[in-house]
C-alpha cells in the first residue's frame, strides 16, 4: 500500500487541477482562491474603512466553503495519504544548506522556516512579510495563481499573462536577489 | 445539500495540492531556480487541458447546471496593475513559497506558523482595500 503515500507526478496533479477548474464552471462558479481573502477582510469589518470591502461577501460562501474543504483535505492527505517529505533536484541542497536549510528531502516544508520551535523574529517577518506581498499583490493584480494562472489562462485572457509573467518576475527577483540577503 | 458539494470539492482541492506538492516550499523554490519540470508541468497540463475545457463549453454555448451562463467574466483590460500586482505577489510567493490555495491546505495540516503567512495575506489584501485609489491600475 504504499503507493498511496507517494506524491503525484505533475500529469496526475496538473490534469486534476484543470478537472477541479471545469467542475466549478459547470455548477456556476469561477475557480479563485484569493478572492477568500477579501471576503475575510469583509466579514471582518473592513468595509467601515475601505469601499472595496463594501460589497455582498455572502454571495461568496461557496468559495469560503471550499476554502474550509481545502483545510480538510490537507488534514487527510498529510495524515492518511503522503509520507510528508518532498523530494527535489539534489543540485539545489548545497544552495539550500548554505541558506541553513539542511530539512530538504525530510520534511514538506523546510523545518528551518516553518516549525514552530523555530519561530523567532526573522522568521516571524518572513512569513508574515511574505504573507503580506501575497495578499496585497494578489488583489493588486485581481487574482492568483488560480484566478490568472488557471481560470484566466485557460479563458485566453491577456491580463492573466501578464499577471503570471509579474509573478515570475516576482518570484525570480525574491529568490535570486533578495535570498542571499535575506538568508 | 450545495455546501456539502463545495466543502467535498475543496477537500479535493486540498488532496490535489498537497499530494502534487504544489503546497510546497520546495517545489516553489525549485521552481523558481528552473530545477525541474514538475510545477511547469503542473501548471501546463492544467492551462492547456483547462484551455480545451473552456472554449469547448464556450463553443457549445453550454451553462452551468442552473441555467445561469458560465462564470467567465473577462478581466478588466490594463497593464499596470496586472504587471506591479503580479511582481508583488511574486515577490511573496517566492519568499513564503504558497499561493493562496495551499495556504489553505497546509493550515488543514497543521502547520502553526501558516497561519501567520495567511493572517499576513488578510492584512495585505485590507491594505490594497485602503491604498486602492492611489495606485496605478
Amino acid at each position: 500500500m504504499n503507493w498511496i503515500l507517494e506524491p503525484w507526478p505533475w500529469y496526475i496533479g496538473g490534469p486534476a487541477i484543470a478537472i477541479f477548474m471545469l467542475s466549478l464552471l459547470i455548477i456556476g462558479k469561477q475557480f479563485g482562491m484569493s478572492s477568500n481573502l477579501r471576503s475575510l477582510c469583509s466579514i471582518g469589518g473592513g468595509g467601515k474603512v475601505a469601499d472595496f470591502f463594501n460589497f455582498d461577501w455572502k454571495a461568496q460562501r461557496w468559495n469560503l466553503t471550499i476554502m474550509i474543504g481545502a483545510a480538510i483535505g490537507g488534514f487527510i492527505a498529510a495524515n492518511y495519504l503522503s509520507d510528508n517529505t518532498v523530494q527535489i533536484n539534489e543540485s539545489l541542497l548545497p544552495q539550500l544548506q548554505e541558506y541553513g536549510i539542511n530539512s530538504t528531502g525530510e520534511a514538506y516544508l523546510p523545518t528551518e522556516i516553518f516549525a514552530s520551535e523555530n519561530l523567532n523574529l526573522k522568521n516571524l517577518l518572513i512569513l508574515l512579510g511574505g504573507g503580506l506581498l501575497v495578499g496585497f499583490g494578489a488583489r493588486y493584480a485581481g487574482g492568483c495563481t488560480s484566478g490568472h494562472g488557471i481560470s484566466g489562462l485557460s479563458n485566453l485572457q491577456l491580463p492573466s499573462l501578464i499577471a503570471i509573467v509579474g509573478f515570475f518576475i516576482g518570484g525570480l527577483v525574491m529568490v535570486h536577489l533578495f535570498y542571499p540577503l535575506i538568508f | 445539500m450545495k455546501t456539502i458539494l463545495y466543502l467535498f470539492l475543496g477537500t479535493i482541492f486540498g488532496i490535489i495540492m498537497y499530494k502534487s506538492e504544489a503546497a510546497s516550499w520546495f517545489r516553489i523554490y525549485e521552481m523558481f531556480n528552473f530545477a525541474s519540470f514538475h510545477m511547469y508541468g503542473i501548471m501546463g497540463s492544467a492551462v492547456v487541458i483547462g484551455m480545451i475545457g473552456v472554449q469547448f463549453l464556450k463553443k457549445k454555448n453550454y451553462k452551468a447546471i442552473d441555467g445561469t451562463d458560465l462564470s467567465l467574466t473577462p478581466k478588466e483590460k490594463g497593464i499596470s496593475r496586472y504587471l506591479f500586482g503580479g511582481i508583488i505577489f511574486g515577490l511573496g510567493w517566492g519568499l513564503a513559497g504558497a499561493c493562496p490555495g495551499p495556504m489553505y491546505t497546509l493550515a488543514g495540516v497543521g502547520y502553526i506558523s501558516i497561519l501567520i503567512v495567511i493572517a499576513g495575506a488578510i492584512l495585505g489584501t485590507f491594505l490594497y482595500g485602503l491604498l486602492r485609489k492611489k495606485l496605478p491600475h
